[in-house]
This record gives structure tokens, sequence and C-alpha cells, in this order.
């Protein structure tokens, strides 16, 4: 890994930037460790630990039994005990197999204990379409984490905040959910270790516009952008917000760019109902109200498990012609 | 010998006391709920795992832990402060009976979802291996927990990594108003632990010093990396949680084993052996009994919270907005 000498990259990919998030921050603190399933000698599932193992040994990358519960469980009494874990779940869908050590005791123990104790836990996880993994390999459950007070919720776009993001995350005091897209790991962008822009709860104006205001994060940002080059050919110039992180969340300029432009499209590869999306369609509503001159509208994943068959998993997401479309009528 | 038994006869005595007490301030209507789940009759196994423990082990128990937690250290002030839902408990009133924690004596936290504490003891077993340090940590928990899955997978883990880790069932008999019998096909469940390699060992009696000397070698050997698996049979004296008066299991059962008392036991050794005079013995639960009163004066008496407290503790390092002052910044004052 002769990258890890490196301060800056012209392209990196969302991997690598993990890759060495983790790293750098294991080497500036030795109680951070990092456990999971084919963490180690595998790699990750998705190659975001490759290489950790022969460089920290198997006391600090740890390959776990295929106990998702416990891994978190275990976790959170390491991170009780002077330990800084950093726990890979493979698939966000096994949530559904471990959402109690989440969402009641990791999110809850500093809570319940009067501020006595703390969870500095990192919980990476990926989720989303695009590789036919069907309903139970494909989700994207970030609102079953935004919904419980307690934790963290990072989902960033780009390596640059990849990198930054992930280790202000390990650096802070409270269990963090980091959330993946498995079609963001080979997607490149630069990566200024020096440069630090990313922070929670600050979102980033990817593209500025003053005709729509298009509000997205993790992948979608990617397709939010590529429509609103796209409009660009209409005269239409939408700005495009890149959230990062759901919990913190930077609704101060959602609400400042909504009033601009009076128009906004949430994009969101999560369900319609009860969703990310809703919530903050539902926040544009209540504080931008009188401003609006058109509803908001949410584009999201169908309301159905996701299918295998490529054409209807691709259909079955928000798609850049769809934005394109929507926007233009919602701009009429 | 070197006997405990006048430390073991105290400790079982405070807890109980302690218990009666919590349904003392219930029944004065200065709990906070009645989601108050007594140890009454399971004292033995807190007393004697408590004894073999060092200062420096951590543990995590399940929602009937009031006994465990004293053994270990708790302060019956603050602890009967936090049941009552009041600022001055251990967790500011926010955790109560069912989620009680004090770190500076290695109480990890009580749980109120049944095995939810277990993996806890995983964790901080891997940072004692990791740190070098000679601590050891313990899951209490009951027989409901089991049947969860949950124990098998930390088991796995304690037995595959060598941790300094080990699980301790108090069983007594019922998951809330079902027995045992309606819940597993195969009661062996030392055997269950072994198959995952761990020591195991399981105590059947109303002797606590025994009891002490059965379980004192999966302590030790815990503490040198293997871990272990203990099983405490014995009987939940009363309902299940405050309000039950456990119509599910007949009267003359209950009578049976409140006469198979581990603290009664316990005096009558003192007197047959000279350790105590039954004098002495009342002067002790006298003493007991009044710090138990104390405790629940603490508890009336001390100040309820600011409701300001509902929005601290959430995060490190911030406070969420609350509702109220969301609206406003709606609709306007």
């Amino acid at each position: 890994m002769s990258d890890i000498e490196k301060d800056y990259f012209e392209e990196i990919t969302y991997r690598d930037a993990l890759r060495l998030a983790m790293h750098d921050e294991m080497n500036e603190n030795k109680n951070v460790i990092i456990m999971g399933e084919d963490v180690a000698k595998y790699g990750g599932a998705y190659g975001a630990t490759k290489g950790l193992l022969d460089i920290f040994g198997e006391n600090r990358v740890i390959d776990t039994p295929i106990s998702e519960p416990s891994i978190i469980g275990a976790s959170v009494g390491a991170a009780m005990t002077g330990l800084k874990p950093i726990a890979e779940l493979m698939y966000v869908d096994f949530f559904g197999m471990s959402l109690d050590q989440i969402a009641n005791q990791a999110a809850k123990i500093r809570y319940m204990f009067g501020g006595q104790t703390s969870v500095p836990m990192v919980l990476r996880a990926q989720g989303g379409t695009g590789r036919s993994g069907g309903a139970q390999h494909s989700q994207s459950l970030e609102s079953w984490i935004m919904h419980i007070p307690g934790l963290y919720l990072v989902m960033p776009s780009k390596p640059c905040d990849a990198y930054h993001l992930l280790r202000k995350s390990i650096q802070l005091d409270d269990p963090v959910v980091f959330l993946e897209h498995k079609m963001l790991y080979n997607s490149k962008g630069s990566l200024d270790k020096k440069n630090i822009d990313a922070e929670f709860g600050k979102a980033s104006i990817r593209l500025e516009g003053n005709d729509i205001t298009i509000i997205s994060y993790s992948r979608m940002v990617n397709i939010a952008e590529e429509a609103a080059i796209e409009l660009k050919k209409s005269n239409i110039n939408a700005e495009v917000i890149d959230l990062r992180s759901l919990n913190p969340l930077d609704k101060e300029n959602i609400i400042k760019s909504v009033k601009k432009n009076k128009r906004a499209l949430v994009v969101s590869e999560g369900h319609y109902t009860s969703s990310v999306a809703s919530e903050i369609t539902s926040i544009i509503f209540e504080h931008c109200f009188g401003d609006l001159l058109k509803p908001v509208i949410r584009y999201t994943a169908e309301d159905t498990p996701v299918p295998v068959a490529p054409n209807l998993e691709k259909e079955s997401i928000p798609s850049m012609e769809n934005i394109v479309n929507f926007s233009k009528k919602l701009m009429e | 010998m070197n006997t405990f038994l006048e430390d073991f006869y105290k400790t079982m005595k405070r807890i109980r006391t302690f218990e009666e007490r919590v349904s003392e301030l219930f029944i004065k209507g200065e709990t906070a709920g009645s989601m108050l789940h007594l140890s009454i009759g399971e004292e033995l196994g807190p007393t004697c795992i408590s004894k073999a423990m060092n200062d420096n082990d951590t543990f995590t128990t399940h929602h009937r832990g009031h006994g465990i937690f004293l053994a270990r250290g708790g302060d019956p002030n603050k602890m009967m402060a936090e049941i009552a839902g009041k600022k001055d408990g251990y967790c500011k009133g926010k955790g109560g009976s069912m989620h009680i924690a004090d770190m500076s004596v290695g109480h990890l936290g009580a749980n109120a979802i049944v095995g939810g504490g277990i993996p806890t003891v995983v964790g901080a077993g891997m940072s004692y291996k990791y740190f070098s340090k000679p601590s050891i940590s313990v899951a209490f928990f009951g027989d409901g927990a089991l049947q969860q899955g949950i124990l098998y997978e930390s088991m796995n883990m304690a037995a595959l990594w060598d941790l300094p880790v080990v699980f301790c069932c108090i069983n007594n008999q019922y998951g809330m108003g079902t027995k045992i019998d309606k819940a597993v096909a195969v009661k062996d469940f030392t055997g269950r632990a072994k198959s995952f390699g761990l020591n195991a060992c399981s105590v059947n009696t109303l002797d606590v010093e025994e009891a002490y000397y059965k379980i004192k070698p999966i302590i030790d050997d815990a503490r040198s990396g293997k871990p272990g698996f203990i099983e405490i049979e014995c009987y939940r004296f009363y309902g299940h949680a405050r309000m039950d008066k456990s119509p599910y299991r007949d009267i003359d059962e209950e009578k049976l084993y409140r006469e198979r008392d581990p603290i009664k036991f316990a005096k009558k050794k003192l007197i047959d052996k000279n350790i105590l005079s039954k004098d002495n013995i009342d002067k002790l639960d006298n003493e007991i009994s009044n710090e138990m009163d104390e405790a629940i004066s603490f508890a009336i008496n001390a100040s309820l919270n600011d409701t300001n407290e509902i929005f601290k503790d959430v995060y490190s390092n911030k406070n969420p907005e609350s509702i109220k002052t969301r609206i406003k910044k709606i609709i306007g004052n």
C-alpha cells in the first residue's frame, strides 16, 4: 500500500478513501479495532478493509463468526471499556438481525445510564441496488436508523467526504452508523487529506442553481448531478444539495435553498412511505410553506421489495431521466 | 477453614431487605412505575459470585438485577432514588430499575431486553485481553435468556477468542409466567455451554458457602482466559413484577419453595457453628433494616429533575431540539 504515504490524490476510489481513513485512524489511535464478517483475510466483502490485517495484525483486524447481533453487541461492550471498534455489517439488510443491539443498546446506553458512559463505536454497512442482490441484499434502510435518537447517521457520496467523515466518525464519542452504497465503491474523486471541508450536519452544495432545489444523499447525489447537467440544456438551473449526514441533518441549508428556488425535489433510494425523503419533505413544508410555488416531490424507490431482474431493479429506483422530467414539470 | 458465612449472610440479608423496601416504596406510591422485578429468594447466586469477583471486574445484569448490583457495591440510597425516578439516582432517574448502571463499580448496565446485555461482556472481555488487564466481565441473566440465540453467539465468541468472561444464569424456574419445563425440551444447560468449549457448573443448594466453593474455580479460570458458564438454581418467591400475583403457579408450590430459603439456611448455620449468636444476628438484621429505611427516606426526599433533563445525554456533544420549540418556529409563539 504505497498510497498510505500520500496526502493528496487527484483521483481515488471511494473504497480506497474508506480504507485510508481506517488506516490513518488506526495508526494514530492504538485503541481502534475493526471487527466483522470477513474483514481481515478476505478484506471485506466490498474490499474496504483490504490490506489492514497485514499492517495491524489479527488483534486489531478481527474476522468474526456470522453472528451479527453479537458483532454489534461485542462492539458496544468493547466501546464501553476503552476500545474504539469499527464494526462492519456486510449488508444493511442485516439490520433486521441485529436491531436490538443497534437501537436498544448502542443508541440508548448513554441516555439510560444518565450520561455515565458513552458507546464510541462506528457501525459500517452498505446498502442499495445495482447488483441484482434482490430483496434481502439491496435495501436502503437509513430511515430505520434516522428514527432512533442516539445514533449519528452518515451517508457520504464522494470519496473525500467518505475519508474525512469516516475519520470524524471514529473520533466521535457516540455511536455512528456509517452507510455506504455498493455502487459507490468504484466511483472516483479527488481527496485532499489536509483540506477538511466535511463535517457532521453540514450539507454540500454540489451545484448551484436558481430554479429548483434537488436534495439527496449517498449514491443518488451523483444521479442528481447528472440530471442537473442535463437540465442545463433546457435552461433550468438546478441546485443539488448533498446532505452527507442525515443525523445531524442540515435543515438550515435545505430551507435556505428551497426559500430561494421555491421548488424542491427530494431524491432517495429508500422507500417512499415513512422515509428519509418524507422527513425532508415535511421539513420543507413546515418551513417553506409560504414560499413554495409547487408541492414538494419526493422521488424514491418504489414501495415494493427490491426485485432481482436487472430491468425491474433499475425501474424500481429513481432514474436520471425521471429527475429531469419531474424537474421540468415542476418548472412549468 | 476460613468462613465467609457472616459476610455472605449480610449480603443476602441486605438484598432481601432492599427488595422488601422497594415493595414498600411502591405501596407508598413513590416508585417510578410498577415495572419492578424483585429478586427475593434469589440472593444466593449474586452473593457467592460477587465474592469470587475482584474490584476491577465488570458485569451486566438482567431486569431482575438489584441484588447483583448491591452485592457488587451499589449504594442503596442512590439505587432507591433511581427506582423512584429522582435526580440523585444513579442515572438521574432516566434509567430506573431496569436500566440502572454504575461505571464506578463496574456495572455496565442492567438490561430490559432479555439477553440484551450478554454480548456486552464479550466486548469487555475483548478489551481486557487487548489491554492485558487482569479483569473479567460477568453477564447475569435469567433462565428466559437461555432460549435467546444471542447467548450462544456470545458463548461461541468467548470460547473462540479465549476471553475472560463468565455467563451466569440465575435460574428462578420462570420466564415471567412460563415455567422452564414449558420453555425447553432438555434442561441440560451446562451441557449446552460445554459443547461450546466453556467451563460449566450448575449449583442447586441452599448453602451459599458450598455454592461459593463450587463456582470459584469457574471465575478463576475465566481470569486466565477460559470462559465459563454458571447456572444457579433458585426460586422466585414472588411474582414476575410488583403487580403480578402469580396466578399461573399454585400456592403449595410457592409455600414449599419459600421454605427453601438460603437466608434462613445461612442463619441457622451461623448459630449452629457458633459464628454468630441469635442476638448478634438480630442486631445485624436491625442495622440492615435501618440502612434500607434510610434508603427509602433518601429516595422520597430526593429532588426531581428539571424537565430540561429530557434532552440531555442523548449525544455527547449536542441536545435534540424540543418539539415545542420546533413547532413555535413554524407557527410562532
